[in-house]
């Protein structure tokens, strides 16, 4: 079975910076992190103090109100330090880790002969249960809700996006078992997108999956794009999601029990001075390979891409879920007049500025909001970059007046944050509308728990 | 640049929180952000922005109006010298254009952006931008020779009563220069039509023949006549095509009218200008344009007096119809939000436009009462179409 869908509206933003085919290496470190804030809608629980000493696969901290939601160590080793913000606020479970990393045993699971709750659980239980996102909300997944579907995102087509089938290669095992375990855990139907211009690869082409192939412009590699053109979301409905690159470490603890986050992370941007593919378990510490492989003055180290990345810490530990880091140029420059100058050099998705004479050109874009935040003022403008059948600036409006009802009409279900990421960047108003997405999906879910 | 940024940063203090002229901040920050653009770096969300603002947008409106502008000062000067038969020089047109067009131009953003910058201060907001573009526009469809202070009294009215008690910019219901022309309009008939106003005669005898009258004013009199009355004929002869409103003068603007209004080829210019920049709804545009055709058709082919009977090409050419559709429907934050609203809006607001105009011969500039009346109505159509999304929404979850 398969099917193929053309994205029409969206913006392919071509940025300087791609990441050569090169391999750079494995990057290792004395101490490892995770952080609570990388995991969406959960209320962080310490398993561990510090001073104890955890295994790879070892439960660091759980979701308060969901305890199956376990977050586990990349490493064994001693947990160094909890870092604490304001109100104690769980910021970092640090881990001084072993010269050899020793792995939680959890057991190998049959997919073959196990029920669904043998598979959620050993999927829970191995800590890869949290690379699985939950919709609506955009959360981490349950393992003891039932989706209705779970949709598998093979296509990379954010800026600067990794090459999927240079990252998975060697790992064709795990992420057929991965994709297997999936099959086990849905009365529903398992998707797995890929995208039309690049090979598709036969690992992810199990026979249990439905086969979706987009084409067209970006955001077609928002896995909410594509939940939109397959079956969109209705309200009491929940789906889950899971990243093709994430596979091999769920198929890995199926395989062998053993939790073991390793990426072959994209190293990208204009101000990366050496670009290509770095082998890194997650919550690495990056000092010694930001300081050899990246220009760090007046630089933003994204984890992630530059529309739905996160700002990091170039000394500080690589986030949990990312496998693309992107160093831009910070804008902390002013402009004299530029926004009458006719912008010749100037990146704009419409054709106000005179760039629009050159659409192919790779741009090397700074961190600068080119002006001030406004209301709203300019109507029709989102619509060109969320392929989807809903209204974003109603749907805005209705989540920054509170109104629950009005955005669960407006199909608030059917959204995250970085579906709203193109139009945020093309936005007149420079308002935030990842925010105002995320503070909205935040009110609703408080409401409905 | 460095010693502008100096300026700037020397005069801060006095304006910020507690400073002494702690009123003048809004100003001050709205000229340093129009100086520089601002070193703000994105802090949530995406990491990298579109290098368009609001400023941009609206000087690229305010670009787009200039054509249309610079034909108004000429066809002051030339509308002026022909009434007082006098040759005149190109220059000397401008020129005497410029001397009537400046001091209303002045006066509004004056008046305008005082209001503005007092509830800027008052809000602790910036200072919107949106003004810039009323400002300019409120000039443009005022007759020559209205007084400046009637001017400034319309532009206070529109922007304290049309925005700031809705929120300011972005909050309106109505547009404001529209309101401002509206509030002129109502308050003050006999400087805003009739035969007086159109063309300055000062300073000079004035010649045989010679009317004040704009092509509306000229048309309402035909109204009640009945068709082919020759009574109408000396009225009708000016339509023709040797006539002072011949669908060619009206089409180059060579007409009077108020004072960027008139030349439809420069307006049009102006239209596909701000459609190609992606900053006017080509929607609005052309929804507005086909319903003003459909209802001039349909007069056409009903007339019962000339003014039905009129060509309706040579119909949309007249008053302000052009400048309405390009410049005055298009607000994107009074017209309709939704794409689809736009093309629903933009028919109506061009199809009333022209029935009021012909129906009621006392507004004979109908358009304005169109749009100001479609503005009210554009959450109306907004609802009906986000109420179809939601319907399907509905029906999808019904069926799931």
């Amino acid at each position: 079975m398969s099917q193929s869908f053309k994205i029409r509206k969206g913006y392919d933003l071509k940025l300087v910076g791609a990441a050569a085919q090169t391999d750079m290496g494995a990057v290792s470190a004395s101490t490892y992190a995770v952080s609570p804030l990388d995991f969406p809608g959960i209320t962080p629980k310490l398993a561990v103090k510090a001073g104890a000493q955890v295994k790879a696969g070892d439960t660091l901290f759980f979701d308060k109100d969901r305890p199956e939601v376990k977050i586990c160590s990349p490493v064994s080793g001693e947990v160094a330090e909890v870092k604490r913000g304001a109100k104690r606020k769980i910021l970092a479970v640090v881990v001084l880790a072993d010269s050899e990393v020793a792995y939680a045993d959890h057991g190998t699971l049959d997919v073959a002969k196990a029920d669904r709750s043998a598979v959620a659980e050993h999927l829970a239980n191995t800590g890869v249960g949290a690379l699985i996102t939950s919709r609506p909300y955009g959360v981490v997944a349950s393992m003891t809700e039932e989706p209705r579907d779970i949709f598998v995102n093979a296509v990379q087509s954010g800026p600067l996006a990794g090459d999927l089938a240079y990252q998975l290669a060697g790992k064709e095992a795990e992420v057929a078992a991965a994709l297997k375990a999936l099959t086990a855990l849905t009365t529903g139907k398992v998707y797995v997108s890929q995208a039309d211009d690049v090979a598709a690869l036969d690992c992810l082409s199990g026979e249990d999956a439905v086969n979706v192939t987009f084409s067209g412009k970006h955001p077609k590699g928002l896995v909410g794009t594509q939940i939109a053109q397959i079956a969109p979301i209705n309200k009491g409905e929940t789906v889950w999601t899971v990243n093709a690159i994430d596979l091999p470490v769920i198929g890995r603890a199926v395989l062998t029990g053993q939790y073991a986050p390793e990426y072959k992370v994209a190293v990208t941007g204009s101000k990366a001075i050496n670009t290509g593919y770095a082998t890194m378990l997650q919550g690495v510490n990056l000092t010694a390979f930001s300081s050899a492989n990246i220009n760090l003055d007046n630089t933003r180290v994204i984890a992630g891409d530059v529309l739905t990345g996160s700002q990091m810490d170039a000394e500080g530990f690589m986030p949990f879920g990312k496998s693309q880091i992107t160093a831009i140029p910070e804008g902390n420059q002013t402009e004299f007049f530029g926004w009458v100058l006719p912008g010749f050099g100037k990146f704009s998705t419409n054709r106000a500025f005179w760039s629009w004479l050159f659409p192919n050109r790779a741009y090397d874009l700074d961190t600068n909001m080119h002006g001030e935040e406004r209301a709203f003022v300019v109507t029709g403008e989102y619509d060109k970059f969320i392929p989807m059948d809903i209204f974003p600036q109603q749907l805005l409006r209705a989540i920054l007046i509170g109104d629950i009802e009005k955005m669960e009409k407006l199909g608030i279900y059917e959204i995250v944050p970085e579906d709203f990421a193109l139009a945020e960047v093309a936005c007149t108003s420079k308002l935030p509308l990842q925010q105002i997405v995320r503070d909205g999906l935040n009110d609703l879910r408080k409401e409905m728990m | 640049m460095k010693f502008v940024q100096n300026i700037f940063d020397q005069t801060r203090p006095l304006v910020e929180k507690d400073g002494k002229r702690n009123i003048l901040y809004p100003l001050h920050n709205a000229l340093e952000t129009m100086a520089f653009v601002p070193d703000h770096t994105a802090h949530s969300g995406a990491h990298v922005r579109d290098a368009i603002d609001l400023k941009r947008t609206m000087v690229t409106v305010i670009f787009a109006m200039v054509p249309a502008l610079l034909f108004g000062m000429w066809n002051i000067g030339r509308l002026h010298y022909g009434a007082i038969g006098m040759e005149s020089t190109l220059i000397e047109n401008f020129l005497f254009g410029a001397l009537k067009l400046l001091p209303l131009i002045t006066v509004t953003y004056a008046a305008g952006l005082g209001v503005e910058i007092f509830f800027s201060w008052k809000r602790n907001h910036p200072v919107n931008e949106g003004f810039l573009v009323s400002g300019l526009l409120i000039p443009l469809i005022m007759p020559v020779d209205i007084p400046l202070w009637m001017v400034a009294a319309s532009t206070i009215f529109a922007v304290l009563i049309g925005k700031e008690v809705f929120g300011g910019t972005g909050m309106n219901l109505l547009n404001p220069a529209l309101t401002a022309r509206a509030f002129a309009f109502f308050a003050y008939p006999t400087w805003m039509s009739g035969d007086q106003v159109w063309i300055n005669t000062s300073g000079g005898d004035i010649v045989d023949g010679y009317s004040g009258a704009t092509a509306m004013g000229d048309l309402a009199t035909t109204v009640g006549q009945g068709l082919g009355n020759p009574a109408t004929e000396t009225v009708m002869a000016q339509f023709g095509p040797e006539g002072t409103y011949s669908l060619m003068n009206a089409f180059l603007g060579l007409i009077p009218g108020s004072i960027g209004e008139t030349s439809a080829l420069l307006i049009l210019l102006g239209g596909l200008f701000l459609v190609f920049k992606g900053v006017g709804s080509w929607r609005i545009m052309l929804s507005f344009f086909v319903g003003g055709l459909v209802m001039a058709g349909i007069f056409n082919a009903f007339a019962v007096n000339e003014f039905m009977g009129l060509n309706p090409i040579h119909q949309l050419m007249l008053g302000g119809f052009m400048f309405g559709m390009v410049f005055m429907a298009t607000d994107p934050v009074s017209a309709a939000q939704t794409e689809t609203g736009k093309y629903i809006y933009g028919f109506l607001a061009g199809f009333f436009g022209i029935m009021i105009r012909v129906f009621n011969p006392a507004y004979p500039e109908g358009i304005m009462l169109a749009i100001l009346f479609m503005n009210v109505m554009a959450p109306l159509i907004d609802h009906y179409v986000v109420e179809a999304n939601i319907k399907r929404r509905e029906k999808r979850l019904a069926n799931a």
